[in-house]
């Protein structure tokens, strides 16, 4: 498995940027050719992510946001979304479908569509330095022609 | 604009637009609930005919608004919920509080 393609960026963590977060992510897979709810899985995913790191990793200044997204030759795409806010404490309780730590009208089902959205997530956090989540979803369709 | 209402025969109508994520729910939620508040309606309807992106901040805006709307003795109903919304609906299990239409 190689390393086809590759990008990065990073973002202050506004609320604004969730959607041009997903948008940027899904415009650099399309060389991929995904189907429609291929596309529509990655971006909620993405945003479930992001929306993690400005809600609960940054929550009461602004932070950066760091994105990494690579494609493979296997037609895998890895996506690492990362903030060096608060962190987790309990990262296995923090997965719990339902769990939040928010008064916010928040659902607690984040990580459960990142789980089911997602063909595999990996959740890194440690507090006071941050969280990173990195998930993995290969796509059915085509197979990328070594451009 | 992201949600445009309508007050008919007691019933309030919010036709939701666009992407409904973090950043779009706290305008939308509270258009619906100052609405909510002073015409007191039997039903509301959350229509999603025009959504095209939505994620978990749109769940916590419609468990929200179940709350708000049983809040004043009237019910919710989800209609319209288009084909690409279906899957993070029923991850939600929203549809178990009976509003999906
Ligand atoms: N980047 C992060 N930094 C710090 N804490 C986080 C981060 N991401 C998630 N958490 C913690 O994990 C909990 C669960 O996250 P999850 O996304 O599943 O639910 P939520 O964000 O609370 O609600 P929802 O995503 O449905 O709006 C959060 O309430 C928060 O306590
Ligand atoms: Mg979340």
């Amino acid at each position: 498995m190689n390393v086809v393609n590759e990008l990065n960026f990073s973002f202050l963590s506004k609320s604004t940027n969730e959607s041009f977060a997903r948008a940027t992510v899904s415009a650099f897979i399309l060389c991929l050719d995904p189907t429609i709810s291929e596309l529509s899985d990655i971006k909620t995913a993405v945003s479930e992510a992001v929306t993690n790191c400005i809600v609960h990793g940054y929550p009461d200044y602004l932070g950066i946001i760091y994105i990494n997204v690579k494609i493979t030759d296997t037609n895998k795409i890895i996506i690492k979304i990362r903030d060096k806010g608060i962190g987790i404490p309990d990262v296995k309780q923090a997965l719990e479908p339902l769990f939040t730590t928010s008064n916010d009208e928040r659902a607690g089902l984040g990580f459960a569509v990142m789980q089911s959205f997602m063909d595999n997530v990996k959740v890194r956090s440690k507090e006071g330095v941050g969280t990173s989540v990195t998930m993995e979803k290969t796509l059915y369709r085509t197979s990328y022609d070594k451009r | 604009m992201v949600v445009e209402t309508d007050f008919t025969d007691n019933i309030l109508t919010a036709k939701l637009y666009g992407e409904i994520d973090h950043h779009k729910a706290s305008s939308i939620r509270n258009k619906i609930d100052s609405q909510t508040e002073s015409l007191r309606p039997k039903e509301l309807h959350l229509d999603f005919t025009g959504v095209s992106f939505m994620d978990s901040s749109g769940i916590g805006l419609i468990m929200g608004r179940y709350r708000q709307v049983s809040l004043i003795g009237g019910t919710l109903k989800v209609v319209n919920v288009p084909k690409s919304l279906q899957k993070i609906m029923s991850l939600s299990g929203i549809d178990s509080l009976g509003v999906l239409k």
